[in-house]
């Protein structure tokens, strides 16, 4: 290597990498970094946290209710007045306001339908990864079972036959998401499971709770976290295919699948009725999307 | 290889009786009966019948008799529509369904399969761009979202296709739910195959072919192409559930009296059996074609043996 000055200036810079590398990072850290050079990752979860922080004050904040109407403005394109900017719907009632309610129900039942898909998910997979053996198999084929099943009818079935409560509907879903999860977390937990520094720790005499709960878990929640990401977009189209089908979230009560129902039945007349929760719902997913692919670059050990 | 599809066959038929256990056994739970009509029938009568549709077994044997019915392929008869029983009402919708389903699932395919060759050989170009792009928006853009516009677009404003229902297989009236369903399902077929393919081009057999001095369509067509539609075939199982999730969709969206309007329909109106035997029957479907799969990647895989 030749020794210019600029170089030189490239030598200090990595000698200050180097020490600060000697300061030790953490994975985390480590990941976060990678995470932060994202550009795209980064503005998605910027664009997220301002969806949600709407979605959860603004309907508190806009003096508009979700469900009153305004008898003034049926069907009211877009305006400043009345703080309609998305405009009203064809009974009057604003859009604004509807959309971020809807958004309130898609978003939560999105996390939570997360949330214990992939609890069910990770319960099932490290349980099977750990026994190994006939539970092993066993336990796997009944993922495989589940994946040949068209699980929107099986979800339609239960939908009819337990009613359209919202906790039904997060249940609906739960079932029907939790394979991929208890997969991942499985093929994790038996190669970490065979790893060198699993057996070193062992051979040091650590418990075997100790091995679980410092070296296990930790590594499992990487793929954890990314593959949690990716469930939460697919956890709310589905919300949305349900309502969109009349069979999810009822009347008065609204989410962005309702809401795109109820648009598309005006949208040669209204068509702005569509536009706001389609390109809300768009968004968000992408954002979802977006950031779980920088999850998965940051996280994933084998690009190091 | 006969007893290793014999084998395979036996293993999906757990599935199959699992769904139709489960279903049975979630209707069995559900309050109300046929007979509770507003007209009251004397207690006697009310026996009688229930004693003719076996009503008055335990369970167990009524689970049977329905395994039975099945077997004959007897899906029972509707709870709401008179004088239609589940399987005249499936013989007038799965024709809409399968003229659907089958056109865009082979469309898709050959779509699909297509682009991501093209995209794979000229990475970085046009079509590369347009296979990734197409994919991100098929994620983004919910089938219920992307169908509205289509009818927006190319029936209010163009004028170009109606804009929903079904005149007796006309073909104007399959281009927009087709469209659709080609739309939503060949993106991925193209990513898979796009990346699958620049591994296959990317390894040593590949490389001799072009030492060879072979002209390139003779490597992609004759050496290529074959090791790299292995992950396309494991695709088309997946595939079948999600063509069979956007059918109900594209029928709702285009009002297409196929078997996924008839089973909002049912699921709308309470239809139980209706329900019941649709989701029974759907399933079989699904597992047979999952079934077929897999031996067809047995049959191409050859590092697989039995």
């Amino acid at each position: 290597m030749l020794l210019t000055p600029k170089n030189d200036a490239l030598v200090t810079s990595l000698g200050g990498a180097v020490e600060d590398a000697v300061r030790g990072r953490s994975p985390w850290s480590d990941a976060l970094i990678r995470f932060k050079r994202n550009r795209a990752a980064v503005l998605s979860v910027c664009i997220l946290v301002l969806i949600i922080a709407a979605c959860v004050a603004g309907p508190w904040l806009l003096p508009n209710a979700f469900d009153s109407t305004d008898w003034d403005a049926m069907s009211q394109p877009p305006t400043w007045k009345n703080y309609h900017w998305f405009g009203t719907d064809d009974s009057g009632r604003d859009l604004l306001v509807r959309t971020l309610m809807g958004g309130r129900i898609s978003l939560m039942v999105g996390l939570m339908a997360t949330l214990t898909s992939a609890s069910l998910g990770i319960v099932w997979g490290a349980t099977a990864g750990f026994i190994g053996g006939r539970t092993d198999a066993l336990m796997m084929r009944i993922v495989d079972m589940m994946y040949a099943v068209p699980y929107l009818l099986i979800a339609i079935l239960l939908i009819t036959v337990l009613g359209r409560a919202f906790y039904l509907v997060v249940i609906t879903i739960t079932v029907f998401s939790w394979m991929t999860m208890a997969r991942v977390v499985r093929g994790q937990t038996l190669t970490l499971r065979s790893k060198e520094f699993v057996e070193a720790a062992r051979a040091m005499g650590v418990s075997t709770r100790a091995i679980i709960f410092r070296h296990i878990i930790p590594n499992l929640l990487g793929v954890v976290v990314i593959y949690a990401t990716v469930t939460v977009p697919s956890v709310i189209l589905v919300e949305s295919v349900l309502s969109f089908l009349g069979l999810g979230i009822q009347e008065p009560m609204t989410s962005w699948g309702v809401l795109i129902h109820d648009g598309t039945s005006v949208m040669e007349i209204s068509p702005w009725i569509l536009l706001f929760p389609a390109l809300l719902l768009s968004l968000t997913l992408y954002c979802f999307n977006f950031i779980g692919d920088g999850l998965r670059d940051a996280l994933d050990p084998k690009d190091r | 290889m006969w007893s290793y599809s014999l084998r395979r066959a036996l293993a999906s038929l757990p599935t199959l009786l699992a769904v139709i256990t489960v279903c049975y056994l979630l209707l069995h739970a559900t309050p109300g009966g046929p007979f509770d009509a507003e007209i009251k029938v004397s207690p006697v009568v009310l026996a009688n019948l229930k004693a003719k549709y076996h009503l008055d077994e335990p369970l167990w044997l009524q689970y049977l008799y329905y395994l039975g019915s099945l077997l004959r392929g007897d899906l029972g008869a509707s709870f709401r529509y008179e004088d239609w029983t589940v399987n005249e009402l499936v013989a007038k919708a799965l024709p809409v369904s399968l003229a659907i389903g089958v056109t865009a699932s082979m469309l898709a395919i050959v779509i699909g399969i297509s682009m991501g060759i093209v995209a794979a050989l000229r990475q970085n170009s046009f079509v590369d761009y347009l296979v990734m792009f197409l994919g991100n928006l098929g994620h983004s853009f919910p089938s219920f979202v992307v169908g509205p516009v289509l009818i927006l677009v190319f029936a209010v404003w163009l004028h170009w296709a109606p804009a929903g229902g079904w005149n007796n297989f006309d073909l104007r009236y399959m281009v927009l739910p087709v469209t659709l369903l080609v739309f939503i399902e060949m993106t991925a077929i193209g990513r898979v195959m796009r990346g699958s393919l620049i591994e296959v081009m990317n390894s040593n057999f590949i490389r001799t072919a072009r030492a060879k001095g072979l002209p390139m369509r003779t490597i992609v067509f004759r050496h290529a192409l074959k090791p790299a539609l292995l992950p396309v075939v494991s695709l088309i199982g997946p595939m079948v559930i999600s063509v069979i999730t956007a059918a109900v969709v594209t029928e709702s969206v285009f009002s297409l009296p196929g078997i996924g309007k008839l089973i909002v329909n049912g699921a709308a109106n309470r239809d139980y059996t209706l329900v019941l035997g649709l989701v029974v029957l759907i399933t079989f479907i699904a597992v047979t074609i999952n079934l077929l799969v897999d031996l067809t990647y047995a049959a191409l895989d050859p590092k697989i043996r039995y």
